[in-house]
């Protein structure tokens, strides 16, 4: 059962909580293969999306999601707002609510602002990504994919190769593959392995070799091209060299081996574009699954 | 689960079925174009059970679904908590098709104004017919089964039960 009046984090989360979500996601999943992709749910309901930093795939996701279930959405992106013209974070959303919204979907570069959103919006706040730190409905729809493609979380070896330190998608996902019982093993140059992977006893290694042959699902993390001047690895061939995955690696994993990456891809660096053809590549089944994730989370948020 | 009294045995709902699927049987002159829906969480059994009686009477196989309708409930906003979704399983076009919602008890008819619209973004049927165990008055809608087992007059506050072997462990309907 799900009573929460937020989705902030994976971290503060119960298994139970997680597998209810999940679980409704299978349901909301069906809806979308109908003849007519749209429930009543959310009829009269108002669903805000916020965001202060970029985002295609998640806005898209939400938005679609609160249409299915019958929602409206209205857009803010902090370009062209009155952010520049020096609005603080606090009034934009106490205006935003006052045009009376029922949830705020709020992305912004810095580490715990849906929080402390949280703390006076009158509004249920869902985290579409906050920093460095978490991207809660991103790890759930790469567990509701991997539980899909697998049948199973529990038990399976996770390998989360990258930018580790950058990513509040391995954390997320961190957090819900250890609740759910699942072994992640982050793979990355020591320069991208963040302190706290020892105080969560997570696994590591130092290549995408030591880890292919165990691995069940192998998720890649976007190299960020923006950060290649900083000295974090020494070049891009080496990198790939390394903790880039292609065909030829492939062969030696698991036949049954799912590839995932959150997106967008970096085809050429952490992807060799020869994994695009592979089978067992769900990188599509991830976005489509993201819809049905974000229409649970938001039934089960706004619904009673 | 503890009934108050009991209304009707194992032996007397399965009497019951077989006649409820003659009567289909006999209203549609045959199960051409059939789809029997149930509505989750004891109407998808009670649909099985009456597609097999309707491959007995009518040597066919009959597409048979299951549905559930907490997507399309009016009383969401009443409750606290949200409910769990379960998956609706509509195994057929339903287009041009008889569909026959088959529900454990019939109330207040909220629940078939529900499971209709339900039905409705999955196509356009010909007809839509209603098959209930149990009708126990007080309905609040305009809606009337086609197909009844058993009337059984109840005040508002009580509860009706129907127990089955699949769900309940044993087999019954009655009061609580």
């Amino acid at each position: 059962m799900f009573k929460r009046k937020h989705l902030l984090g994976i971290r503060e989360l119960e298994r139970e909580e997680i597998e209810a979500i999940l679980e409704s996601a299978s349901s909301m999943k069906e809806v979308l293969t109908r003849e007519i992709k749209k429930v009543p749910t959310l009829r009269g309901k108002t669903v805000a999306n916020l965001f202060f930093e970029p985002s295609t795939r998640t806005r898209t996701s939400f938005e679609i999601a609160a249409k299915r279930l019958s929602a409206d959405v209205v857009n803010f992106s902090s370009a062209g707002s009155s952010i520049s013209k020096g609005e603080t974070l606090k009034d934009t959303v106490l205006n935003i609510e006052a045009m009376v919204v029922d949830a705020i979907v709020v992305r912004h570069k810095s580490e715990g602002v849906p929080w402390y959103i949280a703390t006076f919006s009158k509004a249920s706040v869902i985290n579409a990504g906050d920093g460095k730190n978490e991207h809660p409905t991103q790890a759930l729809l790469d567990t509701f994919t991997i539980l899909e493609k697998k049948g199973r979380v529990e038990g399976l070896n996770v390998a989360i190769v990258g930018d580790i330190a950058h990513s509040r998608v391995a954390r997320s996902n961190i957090w819900a593959l250890k609740k759910l019982g699942a072994n992640p093993i982050v793979v990355g140059p020591p320069t991208m392995i963040p302190p706290y992977i020892d105080a969560l006893e997570v696994e590591q290694a130092g290549s995408i070799d030591e880890v292919i042959e165990d691995a069940n699902v192998i998720m890649m993390l976007r190299i960020q091209k923006e950060r290649m001047k900083s000295p974090l690895f020494p070049s891009i061939r080496e990198y790939s060299r390394l903790f880039g995955l292609n065909a030829k690696r492939l062969e030696r994993a698991k036949p049954d081996v799912i590839v995932m990456h959150p997106g967008p891809v970096n085809w050429g660096v952490e992807l060799s574009p020869d994994v695009m053809d592979f089978p067992n590549n769900v990188i599509l089944n991830q976005v489509t699954n993201g819809v049905a994730v974000r229409m649970a989370v938001l039934y089960l948020l706004l619904g009673a | 689960m503890k009934l108050k009294k009991v209304l009707m045995d194992k032996s007397e709902i399965e009497r019951t079925l077989n006649r409820m699927a003659h009567e289909i049987v006999e209203r549609n002159k045959g199960v051409e174009d059939l789809c029997l829906v149930g509505i989750r969480r004891r109407g998808d059994i009670l649909a099985e059970r009456i597609a097999k009686i309707l491959k007995s009477i009518e040597g066919k196989e009959m597409p048979v679904g299951a549905l559930d309708i907490t997507l399309y409930r009016d009383d969401l906003s009443l409750l606290s908590t949200a409910p769990v979704v379960r998956k609706s399983v509509i195994p057929c076009d339903i287009t041009d098709k008889v569909v026959v919602i088959v529900d454990d008890v019939i109330f207040t008819g909220r629940t078939v104004r529900a499971a209709i619209d339900a039905i409705m973004d999955y196509g356009r049927p010909k007809c839509i017919q209603l098959a209930v165990l149990v009708d126990r008055g007080h309905r609040e809608l305009p809606i009337h089964p086609d197909y009844v087992g058993k009337v059984i007059p109840t005040s508002k506050d009580e509860n009706v039960m129907v127990l089955l072997e699949e769900v309940d462990g044993e087999e019954a309907v009655g009061i609580c």
